[in-house]
């Protein structure tokens, strides 16, 4: 039987083969939670009585959405969080704590989420750690406690779309102006229920973090999974870390595959996704005329230290317009202390960022960068729904750290090209 | 299972941020979640959601987060069914797993007007607008289970019943 990649791992937490429409009863390797999830599974355990864990190995809990908390409320859900560690008697080194960082970010950086894994989380963008060739997906509050409680859960396997990246990307271009196009293409419902798995020559040129930003907005068009098989890049990141990982599961040459895209990265330009569809996605030259208020770069969409880079980059030496708030959230400690010790930091807060805390800041409109009524912000996140980022009537723009850099620097959307050192 | 309504009519892509904003996520009672619920949509929306109790979405219903909050503030502002042409995946989980009814069809959708009179019965997949009978395909078996138990965690317990009948 020929198989996709998730056909693969899934079948191997089934202990059986498995094709796309099978259900299946399974225990995935991760079952993250985070400190915007924890107060509903504390909620469950306690409805239900819960006394044990049937893994608590599989186990973490990330503070990043109220990465430092702002409300007495969202204290009191870090508070609900320890408690509960203490009261199952799960390590604490697998609580990580305000500033770690977001979740995702740390399970590929850290080299916690291994190939062929499957995470779940309780959070849509788990879907980024397809990045090492792991295969993520978000579910809710109740299905996470049940996993906790239980150990299994139920799944549909599902069909595989492949996406072939064929030639280079030309100066100015970037991972998120690869998964704009795919988005404009096959829309924010093209890929709905499915696994993406991404192939091509391209693909071997592109960085684990490029990889992340490519997987991260398959959400964005519905996808269940978002994956590039394993490949040396991904085990040179493994051997950077130290870390011996096993075979790397690959999807079988002639696994069946429900649709099939290619994209030629040659003939990209930047793009930005316009308010309030994610797949609203034209050249960024067509918003020459939108005036910010803000420029955001951050978040696990793109908010790593190449990100940082490319933006200091087009600062460095310069300021942001005097009637913009450039503001810079790292996606994790790590990202946050190689942008310090590189000097890239100092450029940033030399151009005028104001930096915040480690985790998922301003991208969900509930701290850390909240828009006025009638403000529009330039970021590199992965969503422009009404409201996401504040106010109703705020309007948000997606596109590349080197396209929201330009645009700090102008105080318009701009097309980065024209600021390329 | 079996669930009746008016139907508010929504469109496409109705995304988690304007079914319920992040800034509420630690709100974690139904019944008080279903304040914000629709916020950003305002106020008109709002009230035909509660006044109603049926939603209907387009393509894409709940695209977004994996907030399990778009579904359980519906639960507590009465919502019995959303009828949409497709759903977010995560959405729809969420909605099997705590005991939303949820149905699926395009057809059924395309005939359905802002308040109209709908009927859904889950197991047969029978539904009727104003009276008017339209079938759709219902739901796998075993996701069928869980909603019509209530849940996830219903469904566990009326299965522990069960055994301990046999």
């Amino acid at each position: 039987m020929s198989q996709t990649l998730t056909e693969k791992i899934m079948g191997r937490l089934a202990g059986r083969p498995v094709k796309a429409g099978d259900m299946v009863e399974i225990g995935p390797d991760w079952t993250f939670a985070l400190d915007d999830g924890i107060g509903l599974i504390d909620q469950n355990f306690k409805r239900y009585g819960v006394k044990k864990l049937a893994h608590p190995e599989r186990i973490r809990l990330f503070y990043d959405h109220y990465a430092p908390a702002d409300t007495p409320l969202h204290a009191l859900m870090h508070k609900i969080g320890r408690k509960l560690f203490d009261q199952f008697e799960i390590p604490r080194e697998h609580l990580h704590e305000v500033g770690a960082g977001i979740s995702h970010q740390i399970a590929v950086e850290s080299g916690l989420v291994h190939p062929g894994n499957m995470v779940t989380n309780m959070d849509s963008h788990t879907i980024t750690v397809g990045a090492v060739g792991a295969i993520g997906c978000g579910i809710g509050g109740a299905e996470m406690a049940y996993l906790w409680s239980e150990g299994k859960l139920w799944f549909r396997v599902p069909e595989s779309i492949k996406i072939e990246l064929t030639g280079r990307m030309p100066a100015g271009v970037a991972a998120k102006d690869i998964v704009l196009s795919i988005l404009r293409s096959i829309s924010a419902r093209g890929a709905i229920y499915a696994a993406i798995e991404y192939h091509g020559e391209a693909i071997a040129h592109m960085s684990i973090p490029e990889r992340m930003t490519l997987c991260n907005m398959g959400i964005e068009m519905g996808a269940k999974f978002a994956v590039v098989p394993g490949d040396a890049v991904t085990q040179a990141h493994f051997d950077r870390l130290n870390i011996k990982i096993a075979e790397m599961p690959q999807p079988d040459v002639d696994a069946q595959y429900v649709s099939h895209h290619k994209v030629d990265l040659s003939i990209l330009e930047p793009l930005v996704s316009a308010p309030n569809k994610v797949d609203n996605v034209h050249p960024v030259g067509n918003f020459s005329f939108v005036r910010i208020n803000q420029a955001f770069i951050g978040t696990c969409t793109n908010g790593r230290f190449e990100d940082f880079e490319i933006a200091a980059s087009i600062l460095k030496g310069k300021k942001i317009a005097s009637d913009v708030r450039l503001v810079v959230t790292p996606a994790s400690r790590q990202v946050y202390m190689q942008a310090l010790t590189s000097g890239v930091l100092e450029i940033l807060v030399n151009a005028g960022a104001s930096v915040t805390t480690p985790g998922c800041g301003a991208c969900a409109g509930m701290h850390q960068g909240v828009l006025a009524e009638g403000e529009v912000c330039i970021s590199s996140s992965s969503r422009n729904f009404l409201g996401r980022m504040g106010h109703r009537d705020a309007s948000v723009y997606l596109g590349s750290p080197a396209t929201v850099a330009a645009s700090a620097l102008t105080g318009f959307i701009t097309d980065p090209r024209t600021h390329l050192a | 299972m079996q669930v009746e309504g008016f139907a508010a009519v929504l469109g496409d892509d109705i995304d988690t941020d304007v079914i319920f904003p992040a800034r509420y996520l630690a709100v974690l009672k139904p019944e008080d979640q279903a304040k914000y619920l629709f916020e950003p949509l305002g106020d008109a929306v709002r009230q035909k959601v509660l006044a109603g109790g049926v939603v209907i979405g387009g393509w894409n219903f709940g695209c977004g987060s994996s907030r399990e909050h778009a579904v359980t503030s519906m639960i507590g502002a009465n919502v019995r069914l959303v009828l949409a042409k497709s759903f977010s995946r995560i959405f729809f989980r969420n909605a099997v797993n705590n005991g939303l009814a949820v149905v699926i069809s395009p057809e059924i959708v395309s005939a359905i007007t802002e308040g109209d009179k709908i009927f859904a019965d889950l197991q047969v997949g029978q539904a009727s607008i104003n009276g008017k009978a339209l079938s759709f395909t219902p739901l796998p078996p075993e996701v069928l289970t869980i909603l019509s138990a209530g849940g996830l965690w219903a469904a566990k317990s009326a299965q522990k019943n069960k055994e301990v009948k046999t």
